[in-house]
Formats: C-alpha cells, structure tokens, sequence
C-alpha cells in the first residue's frame, strides 16, 4: 500500500507496511537465530555480544508471564537484567510444555523448569572458563553475565564465552540458587512491554498485517438456538471492497479490503434464521434453577458423616440461596485471529491463550496433520479465559481456507459480547446446622448450574471441617454456550460460600474471623474426610489480613472478611464501608496472599489490585441476560464494566514464607464479592445474595 | 471513495476511503498507526482516543469526512522518543497489565493535563472515567496522572 506523494505541501509518507510503523508482532524468526545466538536450551540463548535472548513461551495476556518467567531464568543465569532480551516464543511442542495461559498455573508448573534452564546455562558458562583458564570450576563465580576466577582476577563475560559453552554437555541436577541470594526475584521489576505498549507499536492480534491479507467479518446465529434459513448475500457483496460473501456452519463471512468496509457490508446481509433448539431466557433460567433446586436426582460430590441426622438434632438451621448471572469476558482486545491455510500447510497468528488446541482445533476442522500448523502468539489485550476456546481462531481459518487468502478475522465488540463461552449462570442453596453452642455440625450445599458442569468445588473450605457434610449439584443443558471465565465457578461460589459463613457466623453469635479460624482448628485436629487445602496457610493470610485491616478495632468503618483458596494460592480480604451522607461507600479493602514466592512485587501486586477490581466490578455491575435466546447485552453502553470513579484504595500484602510459587493471576478474585457484601450487610443490615448488586432490592434500598 | 488528506503526527498521510470511515480504522487499516485500538466502536470505553487539535477525541465515532484541516495526534506522535511526561509516568509506575487500553489512557490523560497541570484527586477521578481498563489498573493510572503532573511540561 503505497500513498501518492502529496500536491498540497509538507511531508507526505510513502507507506509501507513493511517499512512503517506496523511491522508485524515480534515472533521469534530465523534472523533472530542466526544474529550470532548460542542456543544453550529452549529457553535462552546468549549472542557472542554478550546479548541474552530469554524465550518466554507462555502465552501473555496480561497476566505478566512474560516479565516473570524471565526473570526467574535470569535469576539463575546471574545476568544484568538490563542486559536481558525477551522475546515471545512459537507454539513448539518439541521444545515446551504446557504453553497455556490459564487456571494461574505457569508458575508453579515451570517454576523449576525455569531455573534449572538457567542454572544449567552458568554452569557451562563457569566449566567453559574453567577450561580456559585451567582452574577448577569451584573457584569460579559469576555476576551479572561475568565470569571471574578470584585467585587470578581473571574475568570474562557470558558473551566471550559463550561459544566454548554451547558446545559443552549441558549438565544434570545443577544446585538452584538459595532464596536469600536472589537479586531479581522478589524485586519490583517493570513490565518488559511497556516501551512498546507506551508508545503504540503493534503488539497485539489485531495489529498483525500481512501483505495482501484480507479482512473478514463473520455473522454469527443472532441467538442461541437458532440455525440459518436463508442468505441473501446480493447486496453486501455489491458493496465496495468486498471481495466475497461465503458461508460455513451457520456463519455467514463478508470478506474485504478493510475493516470499516466489510463492517458495513455485513449489515447490507439478509440472513434469516430458524429455531433450531431451546430458545431460553432469564425468566426460563430462573424457573429451571426453581425446579432443579428441589431435584432428587443430584450428583453427590461430596459426603461425610450423617448429614440427615445432625440437621434433626440442630439447635437452629441457617438456609440461603444466591445467585448469579451469565457473564462474558470482555477483552478489550475483541476476539480476532489471522489465518493463512496454504495447500502445504496453516500460519496462524494472533492472541490465544491455548495455541495448541488452536493448532489442534484448525487440524481437525482441515483434515490435516497437526505439525502443518504454526502458531504464533501476540500479546492479548486481556483473555479472562475467553481466548482459551478456539471458535474464534477456527472463523478465521474457514475463511481462509473458502477465499484461498490470508485472512484477519476481527469480531466486533458486539460479536465478542455476544459470542457465547460465557460464565455460566449458577443458583447454590446452602443450609447449615449448628448445635447449641454455636458450632456448625452440619453443611449442605447444592449447586444447580446452566452449563457449568460441576458448578461447586467440594473439596474446597469449609469442607474437611463439619463432620456432616452434604455437597450436590445439578447441570442444564442449555444452547448458550459457556466456559471458563476467570477462575472458573469460584468466581462465584467464593462470594456465596463466604457471605453464607457470614451469615452463620451471625446466627452463631459468634466474630466472623472467629467462625473460620474455629473451623480451620477443627480441620487440622479432626479432619472431616479429606482437607484439600493447607490450613494453616489459610490461617495465616486470615490473621495477616486482620492484623493490618485493624479488624474490629476500627471506628467509623465497617468491615466485612473472606477467604478463599483457589489455583493453589491463599487469599485473605477485608472489605471497609463507610457511611457518607446516610449511604455505605466502599472505601477499602485489605488483601493478604499467600502465593509463596513472590517472583517480581510489581506485577504480584498490580494482580491482587486487578483481581479486586475486577471481582468488585462484576459482582457490583456485571449483568448478561436472555431473551428467546438472544443476549439482551451487547456492547458496553448496556453492559456494564466498573470504572476508575468506582474502585475503592486497596492494600496489598503478601505472606512471606519461601514456599515454592504459585498463580495470581485469579486467586485475588474469588474472595472480593464477599469482602464488599459481608462489609455492605455490617453497614447496612441488608444481606446481598444475588449478583449483580445494583440489581438487587437490597441494594437500591441502601443507596 | 473519496480522497482524503489528513495532518497526523506533524506529517500529511492521505487515505482513499468512504467519508464516513471513522479515523480509527483509516489510521489502522489505511495508515499502518496501529497503536490507536479498537474496543467499543460507540465511544463508551475510550481505548481509541487521539487527540483532535489537542482535544482528547474518540476516533472510532469520528468520520473521516469531518476531519478537514484538523490536527491529528495518536499515541504514535504523542512524542518523538517514547519519553512526553505521560508516557514516562506510565513507565515510572509500570501501570500496563495486558496494555491494549493504554494509548488511549495516555492520550486521554496527556489532553487533560495540557488543559490543568495541576489537577486535584476529583478531577483526575472525573476525567481518566471514561476510559475502560479491564484488567483494573485504575490504581496506577490514577498514580501515573500525579506522577506526570509534577513532571516538568514538554
């Protein structure tokens, strides 16, 4: 795309796409390889120039694995940071595992992976100048990318010798670095994108351009249940810069020459539609919940002891129910993927948070090995689960594969709102018995879900401490589509469980706090069943948390606590209303994780904040609902997404006790809901149940 | 498809497009400045902000017809070197979390500081408000607007 040169005067650019501002994302490539870069294992390479390349092969999406993963490579390696290169590696299955954004489980699963590829790598790095200098490797230090042999004051940088090392034999079982030498982990450490991200350089799916690529917009079913009864495509296709209409499943592709053409041309499209299943809405949804709520045909997921029997013998029974919406992950990168299907082969490009179910999706749908798909992966402009489905990837690919093209594929916020995969919409009734003094013998929990497959989580808290335990759940099967949303089901069963354990805990007579901690000592000295999760970790974040909120010390704010435990890491938040001019605001909240350890402080914290905002924001706001199948929601004029006016301070703090690391990138959400309702009810008196809270008649009735 | 030229980053692009493209897609598609996103296509979550004659503008309503002679900033000119006040306030605090909203909290706070050097905490609240960050980095946005506040004007 070259521009004419201007009549008017000044500077007129001659575009070009290859030349210009755009290039395309960087992805590791050939030239990268061939700059003069040793390979000492799949993660990193130092150039003769002494330039170390650290490779992160998980997927980014915000959650900072690209910061973090690297600096535990370099952690182990000795090097100067700023030194380091991070480039964002391919799908290579031959090189890594698990190259997967999702369930906050990168850190834990590469933690020693990570070091050890760095530790290996200053090994042979150290035994290579040992042999040059003819001293034995244990006199041998490193700093910062420099080898030195004290005893002579030799010295020699990584890149010097990095030729003599590659060629070494990598060895085995290498000695990690102890936690008190660490210069890098634990240190605040600045996003390695930032330079990029700042200044507007493309990065991101929906920045990629390819040389006569096309552009395609694909219109899906207009509600769940419904199939495709006619196209008429006469006009659209008409329309400028249309190159073609096509059809595949029920979707109709309008293919162009930009996006604001084929836009339009999509709207010039005569689809009409037929029923071709269930046509839902919200008010079937809260029947079916009614109905199934009271079904005697549950899965049991969980059971200990006699729950029947110490529900006769209670001194009072606490019931409750809660409920919560569908909800769609709004990235603010829409869903979009770029496609090329070749007859020797599939490039795929773009922002996913699985590229090997991508891969493996496009091979299947194509007929066609897997290892004649690459997949490159952009930086995400956010996923929340979203883009670990591949519908979207498999729009592009099909368009691809009928117009013989490389294709970007953009969905319009409207199409990405209303895409399906949402968080499902879910009804959990809980009861508790308690004795005479208080103590809660008894627990039944029933979750009846559209969708969700097993909407509770049965091994987590308060299970492994009441004796009497009851744990059920009931699935709809539904047309809408769903799939997991930002720590999938404990999004929402956090804030029910927790606000229920408020509830009894009042019934009970008893602190809040108090309730837990009581329940937590029972299940460390007489287990109910299996405790699935560490008590006393649970203990400590809930005593951090109490500790620096002042609990119950406070004047003139109320507080509310929760607790969650989910994708492996403990988190602790106190909730803090006040009062102004007779209304609660929520002005704080206090959060204590427990991740062990801390790879780098900034994004550690920026996740814990982001995850409160975000779990405040959808309990508060978030609102999808049905009618005959169609999502009453669509772009965010209606659909609501919390704003800065709207966050409340929060306080971050992290248990410090050496444990191997694990996510973040979830656990701060769960507990937020209950944090905000069980602070709200302390201020108010009034008990929030149901999400969204600005939907609820409590709710009005206080602001 | 009509000729259009346009004053963008001190430079003069021209772009044969439909009058009622909005600038956000002729600067993407057209022009290679990719660093202005797409998020809402009505207005309502700001990640397509650039600056109009210095005011803080929503391109992807914006038709390109109504443009004229006006002045074009994205986030690809906001400075020659990456380093406006703003922009290093954003490095400063590491507010990026996905990064996709941060062009347009940049140009939306770079508009709002010319205007009040010197805003109080409800002014900032009020005008970083219409821009949408999904992933919850408002408490370091709300940072970085102080930070680059007290930073000399370039």
């Amino acid at each position: 795309m070259k521009l004419a040169a201007s009549a008017g005067g000044g500077l007129l650019l001659g575009f070009n796409w290859l030349s210009a501002n755009a290039t395309p994302p960087a992805v590791v490539d050939e030239a990268t390889a061939a700059a003069g870069n040793l390979d000492f294992n799949s993660y990193l390479s130092i150039a003769t120039d002494g330039t170390i390349t650290i490779l992160s092969p998980n997927p980014e999406v915000g959650q900072g694995i690209k910061t973090a993963f690297p600096i535990i490579v370099a952690e182990e390696l000795d090097v100067d940071w700023t030194k380091v290169k991070v480039v964002q590696a391919p799908l290579d299955t031959t090189k890594f595992e698990r190259q997967v954004a999702g369930g906050s489980g990168s850190i834990p699963h590469s933690w020693d992976r990570l070091r050890q590829a760095g530790a290996t790598a200053r090994l042979m790095l150290m035994e290579a100048a040992a042999n040059r200098w003819k001293v034995p490797a244990s006199e041998i230090t490193t700093d910062k990318g420099v080898v030195m042999h004290k005893g002579s004051g030799r010295k020699l940088s990584y890149g010097e010798l990095a030729q003599d090392a590659a060629k070494l034999t990598a060895p085995k079982d290498v000695k990690l670095k102890d936690a008190k030498d660490y210069k890098l982990i634990g240190q605040s450490i600045k996003n390695v994108d930032n330079k990029p991200i700042l200044t507007g350089q493309p990065l991101f799916g929906i920045d990629f351009h390819r040389e006569g690529m096309l552009y395609a917009m694909v219109q899906h079913p207009s509600a769940f249940g419904m199939k495709i009864k006619s196209v008429d495509a006469s006009a659209a296709k008409a329309m400028p810069g249309i190159v073609d209409v096509v059809q595949f499943k029920n979707n109709v592709a309008v293919v162009g020459k930009s996006t604001w053409q084929v836009k339009k041309a999509r709207e010039a499209l005569k689809v009409e539609y037929e029923k071709d299943g269930d046509l839902e809405s919200t008010s079937d949804h809260n029947r079916i919940f009614t109905e199934l709520m009271d079904s005697p045909n549950a899965t049991v997921r969980r059971k200990d002891g006699d729950v029947e029997a110490a529900f006769k013998k209670a001194a009072k029974v606490v019931k409750s129910e809660y409920q919560c919406p569908f909800l769609p992950h709004s990235p603010m990168e829409p869903m979009n993927f770029f496609a090329h299907v070749r007859p020797d082969g599939v490039e795929l490009v773009g922002p996913t948070q699985t590229p090997e179910r991508a891969r493996n999706e496009t091979a299947k749908l194509l007929g066609i090995s897997p290892d004649k798909v690459t997949v490159e992966m952009t930086r995400m402009g956010g996923g929340f689960g979203r883009r670990l489905a591949a519908d979207y990837v498999l729009d592009a690919v099909e368009v691809s594969n009928l117009v013989k093209a490389p294709v970007k594929m953009i969905w319009t916020r409207e199409d990405d709102m209303n895409g399906g995969n949402y968080r499902p919409s879910v009804r959990y009734r809980f009861e508790a018995a308690l004795d005479a003094q208080g103590n809660m013998i008894g627990y039944k929990l029933r979750g009846v879900g559209i969708n969700a497959g097993n909407p509770t989580r049965e091994d987590n808290f308060p299970s492994g401490a009441v004796d009497n335990l009851l744990i059920d759940s009931f699935d709809h099967k539904s047309p809408i589509t769903t799939g997991p949303w930002r720590a999938p089901i404990t999004n929402f069963l956090a804030f029910a469980e927790q606000s229920f354990l408020d509830e009894v805990a009042q019934a009970a007579g008893k602190d809040p706090i108090q309730f837990r901690l009581d329940l937590l000592e029972k299940a460390k000295k007489s287990p109910a069943g299996e405790v699935k999760y560490d008590a006393d970790r649970m203990i400590a974040v809930t005593k951090l948390a109490a500790e620096k909120a002042g609990w119950g010390k406070k004047k003139g704010v109320h507080q509310g606590f929760s607790l969650y435990f989910s994708h492996r890491s403990y988190v602790a938040q106190i909730g803090e209303v006040a009062m102004q001019k007779g209304k609660p605001v929520v002005k704080k909240i206090y959060a204590a994780a427990d991740c062990g350890v801390v790879i780098n402080q900034s994004g550690a914290r920026q996740q814990i904040m982001g995850g409160i905002v975000d779990g405040m924001g959808h309990a508060m706001y978030g609102n999808m609902t049905f009618k005959n199948g169609a999502p009453e929601q669509e772009n965010f004029n209606t659909y609501k997404l919390i704003r800065l006016n709207e966050i409340p301070e929060i306080d971050v703090f992290f248990v410090d006790n050496g444990i191997a690391p694990t996510g973040l990138g979830e656990p701060a959400l769960p507990p937020t809901g209950a944090a905000v309702a069980n602070a709200l009810f302390k201020a108010t008196n009034k008990r929030l149940r149901n999400q969204p809270f600005v939907e609820e008649d409590a709710y009005k009735s206080i602001l | 498809m009509a000729l259009y030229k346009l004053q963008i980053n001190g430079r003069s692009y021209q772009a044969d497009v439909e009058p009622d493209t909005p600038l956000l897609w002729v600067l993407r598609d057209n022009l290679g400045l990719v660093g202005t996103k797409y998020g809402c296509g009505i207005a309502q979550c700001g990640a397509c902000t650039v600056h109009i004659n210095g005011e803080a503008t929503r391109s992807c309503v914006l038709p390109v017809s109504a443009i004229g002679t006006s002045k074009v900033v994205t986030i690809e000119g906001l400075s020659a070197e990456g380093n406006h006040p703003v922009q290093q306030a954003w490095d400063e605090v590491d507010v990026p979390q996905c990064g996709y909203c941060q062009a347009g909290q940049i140009m939306t706070a770079a508009a709002f500081l010319k205007k009040n050097p010197k805003p109080n905490n409800e002014e900032i609240d009020a005008a970083m408000s219409g821009n949408i960050c999904r992933c919850g980095t408002y408490h370091r946005i709300r940072e970085a607007v102080k930070v680059a506040s007290n930073k000399p004007a370039k």
